[in-house]
């Protein structure tokens, strides 16, 4: 791993970011709806300082991550592979893993930025409040978390095609599938292995914890590992594309 | 330089490449010819480090471009058939970008960068989208980010395709400029071109090299006869090609109107010069010799003739293996 060229690819990706409507529009997006989501908790009959208000629901911050992370890696791979420019990278005197890391560094770098957008709610909630901190960071640190998951699977979507659309589509599914796994283990009885399984795998039961200020360091390995694995096949793909 | 050494390439069942071998020496400009689906790119992907090869080594540079991948492909300018631009990038950033993926400084970058714009003759816009440039200038940025580190190998696949002629005539002069410096291996499905560029010609049909030489050795070596082509005016065609017919030494001769002019095609051993003969015997006649010049096979005929001779052999093969009981 040579940090030099990862961070070439990095700040290439990055300026591309920003050389594009899309990222603008998805950032834009992304505050209105966690504020809409933020100002309705705040505002409901049982208001509470907590953070969680814009976290959950249909147009909180964590279902947000699932629906537009693909629209902001869909781009990664498959237009390299549309306009032929992967046929440059791929020759260039870098290895593979740090092109999918520079990428991922990327994409997972304006999704903090985005993320940051929303800061002021935490900020509106000690000016006028006097909420608990701790559940506020973990809660900071679960959306983190979730980001780099959701990141690593757009990734890999893009790597799998030529195509955009299908990248984001294919990401989609499997970001939906993870969140939705909780709902699908609740249908199931309790105690059998399979639903244990699936709850596990769930992105949804690790954030729970983490929302109300506890911070279990196997939520954290989940998501770790959850990256790291989703990288780890991404750039056996792009190995596997030489083959092709 | 370059040196392949029995390469092979499999899709499938299907082999894009069989038994591919060569050697480049420093310096040497090498050119690939073949029609389009021959192997080419296949070949050039292989040397790249672009795809692996199902058998067979390759080295540049001395680098194994298989256990030594990265340091083969640092020592490799590659312009790939379809130019690799992004179209939202200006010229200036993506060869900036290019010399950073090649672990060049950012001072070498700086220079190398300004030295291809007048190189390659792109003053003019170096701040322009790429994706505003018309064709021969993409093709122009395309060959500038091969030549950007100074490589000590170039790769160019298909360098003048799509581009109009006058850019096909300045590109040439730019890989001719090249040569002597830098290994250059380029390929062309254009006969003429090879033989204008290249020191050495390799010819591949259907996966195979079915030739490799000097581009006027190929002629020799195939022609077997030396061409000799004649204008003359004033006489009638049967008497004209009586007499150039009984001249010794002369195989035959083949009169020509279709330009409008008579010409005669006279095919000659190739002991000896026959022009001054020809010439004495025509102006004793008191014909006017307008224009007398001797014609190798172009390569397009070199081309024809060992394509054809290549699948000849293989049906000669296929016919003699023993018949099953």
């Amino acid at each position: 791993m040579n940090v030099r060229h990862i961070q070439t690819i990095w700040m290439k990706e990055i300026r591309t970011y920003f050389s594009s409507p899309i990222a603008y529009v998805i950032a834009a997006v992304f505050v209105a709806l966690t504020g809409f989501s933020f100002a309705l908790s705040v505002e409901s009959r049982f208001p509470e300082a907590t953070v969680r208000g814009f976290l959950f629901g249909p147009t909180g911050a964590f279902f947000l991550v699932i629906l537009m992370t693909p629209a902001l890696t869909m781009r990664l791979f498959a237009e390299e592979a549309k306009l032929g420019t992967m046929e440059l990278l791929l020759t260039a005197p870098i290895r593979d893993s740090e092109i999918v890391l520079g990428k991922f560094l990327a994409a997972f770098t304006m999704m903090l930025a985005m993320f940051s957008l929303t800061l002021y709610f935490p900020l509106l909630l000690i000016w006028f409040g006097d909420p608990e901190i701790l559940p506020i960071l973990t809660a900071y640190a679960g959306l983190v978390l979730m980001g780099s998951v959701a990141v690593a699977i757009g990734l890999l979507g893009s790597s799998l095609t030529s195509n955009q659309i299908v990248a984001a589509i294919v990401s989609l599914a499997v970001l939906l599938l993870l969140w939705l796994a909780s709902f699908v283990a609740t249908l199931g009885g309790p105690g059998s292995l399979w639903v244990d399984f699936i709850r596990f795998l769930s992105l949804n039961d690790h954030l729970r914890d983490l929302t109300f200020g506890i911070l279990d360091s196997r939520d954290i390995v989940y998501f770790l590992s959850l990256t790291a694995f989703f990288l780890f096949i991404t750039s056996r793909i792009v190995e596997m594309r030489r083959w092709r | 330089m370059i040196e392949a050494k029995g390469l092979t390439k499999f899709f499938g069942d299907y082999p894009a490449i069989e038994d591919v071998s060569f050697r480049a020496e420093p310096g040497e400009v090498v050119g690939f010819l073949g029609p389009n689906g021959a192997g080419k790119t296949t070949t050039m992907r292989i040397l790249t480090g672009y795809t692996p090869p199902t058998s067979g080594t390759a080295s540049i540079a001395g680098h194994d471009i298989q256990t030594q991948s990265l340091e083969a492909r640092r020592a490799i300018g590659y312009l790939p058939e379809t130019v690799p631009l992004y179209m939202d990038m200006t010229v200036r950033q993506y060869l900036s970008y290019m010399g950073a993926l090649r672990g060049l400084s950012k001072q070498r970058i700086r220079s190398r960068v300004d030295d291809m714009f007048s190189l390659c003759r792109l003053e003019e816009y170096t701040d322009s989208l790429i994706g505003k440039l018309s064709k021969g200038y993409r093709q122009r940025v395309g060959i500038a980010q091969a030549l950007l580190h100074e490589p000590p190998v170039l790769i160019l696949d298909e360098p003048t395709i799509g581009i109009d002629p006058r850019q096909v005539v300045e590109t040439r002069q730019i890989i001719r400029g090249l040569g002597g410096e830098h290994t250059i291996f380029l390929s062309s499905h254009i006969l003429g071109e090879v033989s204008q560029v290249c020191d050495r010609v390799m010819i591949i049909h259907e996966g195979r090299i079915v030739a490799m030489d000097k581009a006027e050795n190929l002629s020799e070596s195939l022609g077997g006869t030396t061409r000799i082509i004649l204008e003359v005016q004033g006489g009638a065609q049967n008497e004209i090609t009586r007499i150039l017919a009984g001249i010794p030494g002369v195989q035959s001769v083949e009169a020509d109107e279709s330009s409008g002019e008579l010409r005669f095609i006279v095919e000659c051993e190739p002991t000896g010069d026959l022009r001054a003969e020809l010439a004495r015997r025509i102006i004793e006649r008191g014909w006017g010799l307008v224009d007398m010049h001797t014609a190798g096979l172009s390569l397009e005929e070199i081309f024809l003739q060992l394509t054809a001779r290549h699948e000849q052999e293989e049906e000669d093969s296929a016919s003699t293996e023993p018949e099953p009981a």
